[in-house]
Order: structure tokens, then C-alpha cells, then sequence
């Protein structure tokens, strides 16, 4: 039977625009492009490498977003997943982490998986939490902050670069595994790809369809609040000045007079 | 007064800096209870160290689980812990594992979890956390609004500060759950120390980015840090180019830090790394280029060769330390 595998995604506010709050202090997803947040793209790269190297398997793909996070699909089907599903509902506005776990668990087992594959966390709430949630939410291993991954005869082994060591990891299939932006680069979708990708299937989900209630997700059904969120006061620049020979030494004047030295 | 559990992360034996800070902190929203895992025989020294920073308990289990099996393991202990204690809030490290560990022990005491806070503050209506979000252009309070707060909070939030309490030992035996067994760690390679401090808790980070221009440009980096007692960091580029070792990365996707001193070496200040670096209190830039983003942010800058300018900055901080 061939391996499934099913990759989260997140469609994301672009990092290099100006990100901002709405009125409720959810993101604003609208007064800013949205792409395939850059961390999934790394998942994405690693699911097809590892469907490439089984011979046999079938890469799905899933978001949980608005309209415009099917964007996020297409570039992820361009890039050669084989189909897409798309969880969009009004009364998803404002769920937190916890809750975006229960959605993706929910769609990922309907999808049916053997192996579950995340980027290391989205680049625009950047908790990093999503994977592990799915992990516990599904009752199966968690391989996470891989920078190498593999799959063989049903086990999945990975590379852990934490704060202290490196860890060799393994774990029997079924299993939900997060990859670094160390795992290797991500391709670029081809013409051929981009062309393809237009025919795949993308399956619609409502929180119906997923037997989810409106108040277990969104803003009310968080288990975290928002109180306030302010633009950090931009930085004033201090003193430049040019190298004419004497710049090491004005330096560290300067680092003297701040107590540095 | 309310229990506050903290996860006392630890390697080598030794109480890893941002614990302290937390048992610091934990101070400010009630009584400090710290949990030591899988310690062997450094638990004692561990303990007392806990102690010495608040801690009123110390709560200890140990288990070859704790090493042998990822992030499931401590999920349990603590979660069996939090059962007999009952705390107001549980305080974890916000690092890759410290977020992971928080976020599925929330999800089973069916409680709200917000990571990476630098700054925490007592309400009545439980603790408040600071953020610092998209990229530290934004500063955002939060609270956990069901169940017990769960909270990871960043290195160099607070200074650590030791303030004696009774640190009374107590040792649990930690009842696994099937899923503890579910990620075998088959092997560990302890990161070899460079001997400087680790970048997420130093007081002063050195970076060099893609004007370093080189693996061996960094010598200028070190010989500059080492004069100051501070840490290397490097940027994606560099890090992209193979000069420097991913772990050193300063960036979004690398580590961010906050020091009282940051000085961005060959850096133009992409984004990448800016979501890095720019809540750092004192900000220094040298860079060639004096177009480069990154002046936007410096305290002080010098438009000049960094080969020329970190040498003769070295000498003259090696000469006035005397």
C-alpha cells in the first residue's frame, strides 16, 4: 500500500511587509500580501523527497485559513504535491494554537496519513507548538526540529540540532515529524509544475464536515487572550560615523562611555 | 500563596542560566515549586541550587526515560506533578523542547499556553505576559484565559536574582504513559563548548554576516568577542555560505536574543535577521556599506572595512582592560 502523507501549511501575512493587528488583535490577513508561509516550504521539499524516494506514495497537502489560503495550496501542488484540502470557515477567526491542532488533526484523519509533515513553526505567530499538538491530538510519535529525515521499512529516523546536543531520533509509522530550514532547500515549482497544478484536486472543509462545534475554534473558543498590541517604538539612530582610520578606537570610546569596557 | 512550577532545565549536571531566571520571576506571580527530570545524581546540587533562587520545593524524579525517549517523558512527570500541586501557572524555558513540553501538557490540563515571553507581570486575572511579535515590531500582552497559564518564556527576560527559600527536596516516581515510549533518541552528541558563552543567554553578542566574506574572516569576529566576554552569532548568509555553524545563527529562523550589547559586523539587517536581534538594549554596526538597512538601528555605527575597524577596536579594548 502506498505511503500516505499528508503536509500542514500555513498561508501567512509576507515577513518583508508591514504586519499589523486588526481591531479583535488577531492578525490582519488583509492589509498585507499572503504567501505559503517560508518555513512549510522546507515540509513541503521533505514530503516529496521522502514520496520520491518510496516510489509509491501520495502527498497530501492541508491548510486551515481563508479564502486566499488556497494560494498557499497551489504553490505547494505546483511544486508537485499531489492533492490539496482547504479547511475555511468564518467561525475559524481568531484560533489559537490549540484549536489549529484540533482542525488539522481532525482533516489530517480524515485524509488518512502515515506519516505527518510540518515546517518548524509558521513565521508569522512562530510558536512552533502546532506539531507536537498534532502529535498528542493524533496519539502518535512525535519527530520534530529535524534537519535530516528519512523513512524506511515503516520507521522514520531524524536529526535534532537542539540548544545542548544532537539527537538521532526514530520512530515507528504512523508518525508526525517538523523539519528545520536546515533540511535542504526547497524547489522552485517548474512551468511544467505550475501548469499541473491547476488540474489537481482541492477538496473544500467546512467545521461541519470535520464534526468540530463553532465554539471549540475562534476567538471565543481560544484558551489564550490578547489584551493589548502596540508598534514597538522605532529604534532612534545614534551616532554614524565614517572610518577614516580612527574608527576601532571611536568604538570603543564609545563602548567605554556606555560602560561596556 | 500560589504554587508556581517551574521546569528547571539543566545540562551537564549544572542549572542552565534561564532557569534561574525563571525561578526568578515565578517569584513575582507566588511561591516557586521547581521541577528537576531525569538529573541522576546531580538532582542534589541541582536542588539546592533551586533553592538558593526561591524555590521553597523542589520536586525531583528521575528515569532513564527522560534521556532514552523525546519530549513525551517530561510531558508526563510534569504533568503528574501539576496534578499534586495544583499551581497557579507552570513556567517553562522557551526553547525548541522547553515549547514543545508546554504545549502539550496545556492540551491535556485543558489550558491556554502562550510561548515566548519576555516579560511576566501578576494580574488578578492571572499572569500577564509580554511579547515581542512580527519580527519585535510589535509588543503584545497576553494572558491564558482557561485553565492553569502555561508559559514559555525567552531567555535573558530578567536578570536572575537569588533570594534563599527552603528548596525542601522531594523525590516522585513518574508513572509513563504509552506514548512516553513513542521517539527513541538512538543517539546524543553533546554540542562541543566553544568556551564562550551560549548565545541565548550572553550579555554581549559579536555577529558577522556576509561581509565576513569568509569561514576564516570570523577570526576577526572571535578575536572581538573574546576581548568582551561575549558570544558569536552569525547571520543567515553567513551561515547559508558555510562559514559558520547553524548554531550561531541569529535570526528568525535561528536564535533570537536580547543582550545589553549587539554588534552586527558585515550584517545589512534583512528582516530575517533583524527579527533576531532588535530588541538587543545597545546596538553597534560596522558595515562597509552605509546604506546597509541596519545603521536604521544602531546606537553607533562605523561606515568602514570591519578588517579594519574590529582589529583596532580589539587592541584597544585588550589595551584598556590592562
Amino acid at each position: 500500500m502506498s505511503l500516505r502523507i499528508v503536509v500542514c501549511v500555513k498561508y501567512v501575512p509576507d515577513a518583508t511587509g508591514d504586519r499589523r493587528f486588526g481591531e479583535d488583535f488577531t492578525t490582519d490577513r488583509d492589509g498585507v500580501d499572503g504567501l505559503l508561509s517560508e518555513l512549510d516550504e522546507y515540509g513541503v521539499e521533505q514530503a516529496l523527497r521522502i514520496a520520491e524516494a518510496s516510489g509509491d506514495a501520495e502527498v497530501t497537502v492541508v491548510t486551515v485559513g481563508p479564502d486566499d489560503a488556497k494560494d498557499a495550496l497551489r504553490k505547494a501542488l505546483s511544486m508537485g504535491a499531489d492533492k490539496a484540502v482547504h479547511v475555511n470557515d468564518d467561525d475559524l477567526h481568531g484560533t489559537d494554537a490549540l484549536g489549529t491542532s484540533l482542525v488539522l488533526a481532525k482533516a489530517v484523519e480524515q485524509a488518512g496519513f502515515d506519516l505527518v509533515v510540518c515546517g518548524m513553526a509558521s513565521t508569522d505567530g512562530t510558536m512552533g507548538v502546532v506539531p507536537a499538538l498534532l502529535a498528542e491530538r493524533l496519539g502518535v510519535p512525535q519527530v520534530t526540529l529535524l534537519s535530516e529525515v528519512a523513512v524506511e521499512g515503516g520507521v522514520v529516523t531524524g536529526r535534532r540540532d537542539g540548544d545542548a546536543a544532537t539527537e538521532y531520533l526514530q520512530a515507528q509509522l504512523p508518525a508526525v515529524v517538523s523539519v528545520t530550514d536546515q533540511s535542504g532547500e526547497a524547489r522552485y515549482p517548474s512551468f511544467k509544475g505550475i501548469m499541473a497544478a491547476k488540474k489537481k484536486p482541492v477538496q473544500s472543509l467546512d467545521l461541519d464536515d470535520l464534526g468540530i462545534e463553532a465554539e471549540q475554534v475562534g476567538l471565543a473558543g481560544a484558551w489564550t487572550a490578547v489584551d493589548s498590541a502596540a508598534a514597538r517604538p522605532a529604534r532612534t539612530q545614534g551616532t554614524i560615523v565614517k572610518d577614516e582610520g580612527e574608527g576601532g578606537k571611536q568604538l570603543a570610546a564609545f563602548l567605554a562611555a556606555q560602560k561596556f569596557i | 500563596m500560589a504554587e508556581i512550577l517551574v521546569l528547571v532545565d539543566h545540562a551537564d549536571g549544572v542549572v542552565r542560566k534561564p532557569a534561574l531566571e525563571l525561578l526568578t520571576l515565578a517569584r513575582r506571580l507566588g511561591t516557586p515549586v521547581a521541577v528537576v527530570l531525569g538529573a541522576g545524581d546531580a538532582a542534589a546540587g541541582i536542588a539546592a541550587k533551586a533553592g538558593e533562587y526561591g524555590a521553597e520545593r523542589v520536586i525531583t524524579a528521575d528515569a532513564a526515560q527522560f534521556a532514552d525517549f523525546l519530549v513525551v517523558p517530561k510531558v508526563d512527570a510534569l504533568q503528574q506533578i501539576a496534578g499534586s500541586v495544583n499551581p497557579a501557572a507552570v513556567l517553562v524555558t522557551s526553547s525548541g523542547e522547553g515549547k514543545e513540553i508546554a504545549a502539550r501538557l496545556a492540551l491535556r490540563l485543558g489550558s491556554g499556553v502562550i510561548t515566548d515571553a519576555v516579560d511576566l507581570a501578576s494580574s488578578e486575572g492571572g499572569p500577564v505576559a509580554t511579547q515581542s511579535v512580527f519580527a519585535a515590531s510589535f509588543t503584545v500582552q497576553s494572558r491564558v484565559s482557561h485553565g492553569t497559564p502555561v508559559i514559555t518564556v525567552k531567555p535573558n527576560a530578567t536578570s536572575p536574582e537569588a533570594a534563599p527559600a527552603a528548596g525542601a527536596v522531594e523525590s516522585v516516581a513518574v508513572e509513563f504513559s504509552a506514548a512516553a515510549s513513542g521517539t527513541k533518541v538512538t543517539s546524543r552528541t553533546p554540542r562541543v563548548s566553544s568556551g564562550r558563552p551560549e548565545l541565548t543567554e550572553a550579555a554581549i553578542v559579536v555577529s558577522g554576516g556576509r561581509g565576513v566574506g569568509a569561514a576564516d574572516g570570523f577570526s576577526v569576529v572571535e578575536a572581538l568577542a573574546d576581548s568582551l566576554g561575549a558570544a558569536v552569532g552569525a547571520s543567515r548568509a553567513a551561515v547559508d555560505a558555510g562559514w559558520y555553524p547553524h548554531s550561531n545563527q541569529v535570526g528568525q529562523t535561528g536564535k533570537q536574543v536580547s543582550p545589553q550589547l549587539y554588534i552586527a559586523n558585515g550584517i545589512s539587517g534583512a528582516i530575517q535577521h533583524r527579527a533576531g536581534m532588535q530588541t538587543s538594549k545597545t546596538i553597534v554596526v560596522v558595515n562597509k556599506d552605509p546604506e546597509a538597512p541596519i545603521f536604521e538601528l544602531a546606537d553607533f555605527g562605523v561606515v568602514g572595512d570591519l578588517f579594519a575597524v574590529l582589529p583596532q577596536l580589539t587592541d584597544e579594548i585588550n589595551t584598556r582592560k590592562g
